[in-house]
């Protein structure tokens, strides 16, 4: 996994509600039995028009809105448990997704592939997707040390959460089975005392 | 102070602390499947790591499958592809494999309950959202995704924190005619599709104890559709009948220490939850959604709500080509799925089919009944229900996840109406373009008859 620290970019806006992961990488495109591609199949329903045509409408097929961080509605990634789609989200070239809420087993997801998880208020969403409709070269600074995310030249600045142990992994790169497979001794240990019924 | 039934299940499987939040929780049935796994096992392969426990971990082949013509190979070369691995993944590293052809192979969570593997008290994993349908057992049982399937393959375990609890409390009798999906799918349109975001839940009342385990495994089924971890029963006398005499399930002096351990699973009186809801079973009626979350639902002889009233309603309508405060009932439907780890069981089938029996479908509408498992198709055939099916001009196919979710074979067209018994009504998730309709299987096979949504209460004594 790759470390994460800091992060200074400007962002791309996608002020929906509820976008399930079904939306982020549709199910027919589940097959690959590799983590790496699924970027060419992000948000491809929005992205592409029945005829596979670029739907100029989306926001990914509008070259006004660059940058490595996804600034999306509350609830992102709710629904199905598909890894697919932090890997599509990584592969197309996000390091992070804010939001004012994330369906768990996505934030999960997101945090065991190095794509970061940024929990802000809905004032804050707010004050994002305003900066950056109003300029698209607003940038954000992610500092994950220090947990907080700035809109650059706004003095505007919130604080966020994260799991001590989530942090310490992302910031040294490290895997949860890593953690694990050092653990075995006590998970035997464990397994001896334990009766399943 | 007391325990709930989730904490007391949670602490018998806490292998260390790891603080501060974190626990190390061990994980004692895994399921796995062709679309969620190839690439935990490129994890073990890469590490030159072998599968842990290999007993505690169940395969089987479901969402790639086509329905039809199961003996012949896959036809579509990338399903295929993803299935062939799975069996030689299951070779290489001595996982027990239920694929195609073979007598127990059908959808996970249809199959676990079937045979025993899932029973009161584990804990269960897999790399699929609706794993939460086995906590119908009083099971904790959650989905994971492909970082976390490696994981219990290599360790058996996983890092969790704890969730916070809720119990939802259903009390009275339900109105003839509604069902487990019609509970569940008003607890999500009062609750919406992030309330129970960070929760476990606990299903409890009296509407819950009257409840069947297929109808119970519904409701836990679509836990995840309003954002919790899992959902979860206490274990009763209709689960022990359910458990017993399958085939994995205890024996002999084993049964009744079994049992004996499963009826101290509950929630003792003074256990705190963080959060409690109650309704009452004679509010629900038979549900339809009319938008693309699972949250977005009704009971059928409501209209849609007003735009201003609902956040996200006016693009889910323009999607669905649907209006506010239009009604449903009457509304022209073209296909009818009745399917899914939701309702496929041998319960529903035999509700549809005797609901149906001497009637035919509407002329213009494509009826899919779908049989969960292997063993529910083989039953449904001891009975004469594939008869009763093709009688009235359903299809009756073989057992996999089917339209479901647009992955396999079975898609419906974009703009067409699908009255599904499945669980999610998504854009495109019964294929690009296809409008989800969210019902019951009753409320399925009378918009089947009908040829649009009516509601089933009129045509019931
Ligand atoms: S039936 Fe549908 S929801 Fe259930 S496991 Fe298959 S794809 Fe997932």
């Amino acid at each position: 996994m790759d470390k994460f620290t800091t992060l200074h970019t400007t962002a791309v806006p996608l002020p929906i509600e509820d976008i399930d992961t079904d939306q982020i990488i549709p199910a027919r495109f589940l097959k690959a039995t590799t983590r790496e591609g699924f970027g060419d199949n992000l948000f491809r329903d929005w992205r592409y028009t029945q005829g596979e045509e670029p739907e100029a409408s989306f926001v990914l097929n509008n070259p006004r809105y660059q940058g490595k961080i996804l600034v999306a509605g509350r609830n992102f990634g709710c629904g199905s448990s598909r890894e697919h789609a932090a890997w599509a989200i990584y592969d197309y070239g996000f390091r992070a997704v804010v939001s004012s809420f994330f369906a768990d087993i996505f934030r999960g997801n997101a945090l065991n592939n190095g794509l970061l998880p940024v929990q802000v208020s809905p004032a804050f969403l707010d004050q994002i997707f305003q900066h950056i409709e109003k300029d698209p070269s607003t940038s954000l600074m992610i500092n994950l040390p220090e947990q907080v995310i700035q809109i650059e030249g706004s003095g505007l600045q919130e604080n966020f959460d994260i799991d001590p142990y989530k942090k310490t992994c992302l910031i040294n790169g490290y895997d949860d089975i890593d953690f694990l497979l050092n653990k075995r001794q006590v998970i035997e240990t464990f397994e001896k005392n334990h009766q399943v019924h | 102070m007391g325990k709930t039934l989730f904490d007391k299940i949670w602490d018998a499987h806490i292998v260390e602390d790891v603080g501060p939040g974190t626990q190390i929780l061990y994980i004692d049935r895994h399921f796995i499947h062709e679309v969620t796994s190839p690439q935990a096992f490129d994890g073990l392969r890469k590490r030159d790591i072998p599968v842990f426990r290999t007993t505690q971990t169940i395969a089987t082949a479901d969402h790639n499958v086509p329905t039809i013509n199961q003996h012949l190979p896959i036809s579509e070369p990338l399903s295929r592809h993803q299935v062939d691995m799975l069996t030689e993944n299951c070779k290489n590293f001595g996982v027990e494999l239920f694929g195609l052809g073979h007598p127990n192979q059908g959808i996970v969570h249809v199959i676990g309950p079937e045979l025993g593997l899932t029973r009161p008290g584990m804990t269960i994993v897999c790399g699929d959202s609706h794993t939460s349908t086995h906590g119908a057992f009083g099971t904790i049982a959650f989905g994971i995704g492909t970082s976390q399937v490696e994981q219990v393959l290599a360790t058996q375990c996983l890092l969790q924190s704890k969730p916070l609890r809720m119990r939802i409390n259903i009390e009275g009798e339900l109105q003839a005619g509604v069902l487990s999906k019609d509970i569940i799918l008003y607890i999500i349109s009062k609750l919406s599709t992030s309330g129970g975001n960070g929760y476990f839940v606990e299903y409890a009342g009296s509407a819950i104890r009257s409840l069947s385990m297929e109808a119970r495994m519904t409701i836990c089924n679509m836990s995840i559709e309003m954002g919790a971890r899992g959902g979860l029963i206490a274990p009763d006398e209709t689960t022990f009948d359910y458990v017993k005499g399958r085939p994995h399930a205890p024996k002999g002096a084993a049964w009744d220490e079994a049992v004996n351990y499963w009826k101290t699973l509950y929630s003792d009186e003074d256990a705190v939850f963080d959060k409690e809801y109650y309704f009452k079973a004679e509010d629900i009626g038979p549900m339809v959604t009319y938008g693309t979350n699972p949250g977005m639902g009704l009971v059928v002889d409501q209209a849609i709500p007003d735009a201003s009233a609902v956040p996200g309603i006016e693009k889910a309508l323009s999607y669905m080509g649907l209006h506010e405060k239009q009604a449903m009932l009457g509304q022209k439907i073209d296909y009818v799925f009745i399917g899914s780890c939701t309702n496929s069981r041998i319960e529903d089938l035999r509700l549809v089919a005797d609901f149906i029996k001497g009637k035919q479908k509407a002329g213009h509408v494509e009826v899919f009944v779908v049989p969960g498992s292997k063993q529910v198709e083989n039953q449904a055939i001891a009975e004469g229900l594939d008869k009763v099916f093709t009688e009235a001009g359903f299809q009756f196919r073989e057992p996999g996840c089917s339209a479901c979710l647009g992955m396999n074979e079975d898609k419906i067209p974009k703009g067409a109406y699908c009255v599904s018994t499945s669980n999610r009504n998504f854009e495109g998730r019964q294929g690009p373009g296809a409008r989800t309709i969210l019902a019951s299987p009753l409320t399925a096979a009378a918009a089947a008859i009908a040829g649009n949504i009516v509601d089933v209460r009129s045509l019931i004594n």
